[in-house]
């Protein structure tokens, strides 16, 4: 980015200042501001200042490493041995949306996903996950969600993040109807929101990746919710599981040790479906919602019928 | 990169004749000593109900409230074409609620009805508001652009009067499309002279959080609003624009880089409560900042960028300068000159005849005709 010497002189105060480089030029006839064309306004982008340890969105590399090579190494690696297989499906380079089914009282299912780019993609990008808005509102949470990654799952957020800084973005459709479902009702999916996630992924003409996690239901199946304790503490929801209430909100880490398996699916590209004109049309949009769901349900049954044992894989 | 300059705004060679309101506010008196640096500007008129705080060279101050009769008059008399407009109240403890909404509702409609009317000589109206105007709220996007509006309709009275005033502007432009009108949306500012909430809070030995929260905020170096101002004077920028510097910053980074301490003493419950309590122990956090501290806000930039116009400072930057300044204060105190307005010597500086002048035609006297800057 060029930008001036930050320094006092340059304040008119001290003399006038005159653009040199661009005084004279022809007058521009648009009288609306518009927003310039993309590239443009890519290139507007705030440069990255290298000794923020936090980055515009609020991500801190600090925490993030720290927890990364504590806790989800430990659930990654050695508590779920995770297993993952078409990582060549996520792209390299430009935005992209990572859809998948969602599932567990805490969800271990985001952090595995981004670990799982982060070990085994040939260039590891770092992933953003959508959140309910609910999480911002929250004490603890509000601090500790952006700086490992989570974005509020509003569209203009989705929209920047893979439009105009080209990141990978990942979404559950299902949002909160997947976590809070119980264990019997395990690997059916849930409604896919309104569809909103592909008119983004439209809207951005990034592509779509679907993704199909097997194991999270196991590890932190819920039994039951008590209503009564939700509306006290605020929460979402209060699930019962095997270790929460029980020991207390570390409970809600007691994941079991279930076999997680990550499939990334071939990604759909949306700008050969029409990019973002085709975003308006709310039936290709919901029609593609549909079909994205029936394939990681597809795939879900497909890797549940190989499935010998839910622990060891 | 190399596209852009081709794409920035057009130049406006026409600005000559000013008017800036609100002369006594810190904004007032800044851009009007800014505009006196430019020689091609002939004259800059400056009203407010009260005297100027800061020392002016050529700037003529004239004493009028809001009344539209008498700004229409002095407008036409001296035939202003551009009306830079900086006299928004954008912290309720700056004023009784009473007084915000008579500054920043009825004084809008004034200064507008004052710049209507199809033989006005107005062709330019640049508009001071606030990113207040987005409020902060939790379902609010990460990054505000112009178009988007407050997810929830406000809760204080300040951001109902800045939401009413940008309405009218709005309205204005639309009337007269003749009238190049900008409206610069100015995040929270900070800088060494500035007196904002934000700096208030810096100054204290130790900055009160929200339990819990760690609100993302982005700032604007007080340089940088002026110059904005500025550019929007200078510029065929007509629109609404974010003024706020490159990069958001959390809460504990910014303390972090003031070199204080954090103290996270507020309830996630009951703030309002709380900040009740700590108003009795006098310090005030305005109404319009305690969800601010909470759910923070961050706006996109790049609009008023794509215009032309460089920051200064990032937001990193900004927060620097000020602690440093912040360092600097108790060794600095005192030596600072204080400025009152005079009226008598005012007038003897700018019309009497016994006053030598190094540049003839800077101040009053007979304007010069050679123009400096070739225009």
């Amino acid at each position: 980015m060029r930008r001036l010497v930050a320094d006092e002189q340059r304040t008119s105060l001290a003399g006038p200042v005159v653009p040199a480089e661009r005084a004279g030029e022809e007058g521009s006839e648009e009288q609306l501001p518009e927003r310039r064309p993309a590239e443009i306004m890519r290139d507007l982008l705030p440069a990255i200042e290298h000794e923020r340890r936090l980055n515009d969105w609020g991500r801190s590399e600090r925490v993030e490493g720290f927890m990364d090579r504590t806790l989800i190494e430990f659930f990654y690696r050695y508590w779920f041995r995770t297993e993952v297989e078409g990582i060549d499906n996520v792209p390299s380079e430009s935005g992209a949306l990572v859809v998948s089914n969602h599932a567990g009282a805490l969800p271990p299912d985001a952090a595995m996903i981004a670990k799982a780019i982060r070990e085994e993609h040939p260039n590891p990008r770092p992933l953003y996950l959508t959140v309910e808005h609910f999480f911002k509102g929250y004490p603890g949470f509000s601090m500790l969600i952006p700086k490992v990654g989570g974005v509020a799952a509003h569209p203009a957020n989705v929209h920047r993040l893979l439009y105009d800084e080209r990141q990978l973005v990942l979404v559950f459709p299902e949002g909160r109807k997947g976590t809070e479902k119980l264990y019997r009702d395990r690997y059916r999916l849930r409604r896919f929101g309104r569809g909103g996630f592909v008119e983004a992924a439209m809207r951005a003409e990034a592509q779509i990746v679907p993704t199909c996690v097997v194991g999270a239901e196991e590890s932190a199946p819920i039994f039951g919710h008590v209503d009564v304790l939700r509306k006290l503490t605020g929460l979402i929801y209060f699930p019962i599981t095997p270790t929460f209430p029980w020991l207390g909100p570390f409970g809600m880490l007691g994941y079991l040790p279930a076999k997680f398996k990550i499939r990334f699916l071939e990604p759909i590209d949306t700008v050969e479906l029409g990019g973002a004109e085709a975003a308006e049309d709310k039936a290709l949009v919901q029609t593609l919602a549909q079909e994205i769901r029936a394939q990681i349900q597809e795939n879900l049954h497909e890797m549940l019928a190989m499935r010998k044992s839910v622990w060891l894989g | 990169m190399a596209g852009l300059s081709s794409l920035a705004a057009a130049e406006d060679t026409a600005t000559r004749r000013v008017l800036v309101t609100g002369l006594s506010t810190y904004w007032g008196g800044r851009l009007a000593q800014a505009l006196e640096s430019f020689e091609h500007i002939d004259a800059i008129i400056g009203v407010d109900s009260e005297a100027p705080t800061r020392e002016l060279e050529r700037t003529e101050y004239v004493k009028v409230s809001n009344q539209h009769s008498l700004l229409e008059r002095i407008v036409r008399a001296a035939e202003i074409d551009t009306v830079i407009d900086t006299r928004l109240v954008v912290n309720s403890l700056m004023a009784a609620p009473r007084l915000a909404h008579e500054n920043n509702v009825i004084g809008t409609m004034n200064i507008l009805a004052a710049c209507t009317g199809s033989d006005s000589p107005v062709r330019k109206f640049v508009f001071k508001s606030s990113t207040h105007y987005y409020g902060a709220e939790q379902d609010d996007p990460a990054f505000f652009t112009e178009e988007m509006g407050r997810p929830h309709p406000p809760h204080t009275g300040l951001e109902r009067d800045i939401l009413e005033a940008e309405q009218a502007v709005g309205e204005f432009a639309q009337r007269n499309p003749h009238v190049t009108t900008t409206i610069l949306r100015c995040a929270n500012v900070l800088g060494p002279d500035v007196d904002t909430a934000f700096t208030r809070m810096l100054r204290l030995p130790m900055v009160p959080m929200v339990l819990g929260f760690d609100p993302r905020l982005q700032f604007v170096h007080e340089y940088d609003v002026v110059h904005a101002l500025e550019h929007a004077a200078f510029r065929v920028a007509p629109g609404v624009y974010n003024v706020a510097a490159d990069g958001v910053l959390a809460l504990s980074e910014v303390i972090d880089l003031v070199g204080k301490m954090p103290l996270p003493v507020l309830p996630p419950w009951g703030t309002g409560l709380a900040t009740g309590s700590l108003r009795r122990l006098g310090f005030r956090i305005p109404v319009e900042v305690v969800n601010q501290l909470r759910f923070g806000r961050g706006v996109d930039n790049r609009l008023f960028k794509a215009t032309g116009f460089d920051y200064g400072y990032t937001t990193r930057e900004t927060v620097i300068k000020l602690s440093e300044h912040l360092r600097l204060a108790p060794v600095m105190r005192g030596t600072e000159h204080e400025y009152t307005y005079e009226r008598e010597v005012e007038e003897f500086l700018r019309w009497s005849p016994n006053v030598r002048r190094e540049h003839p035609g800077e101040r009053g006297g007979v304007a010069d005709d050679s123009d400096p800057m070739g225009i």
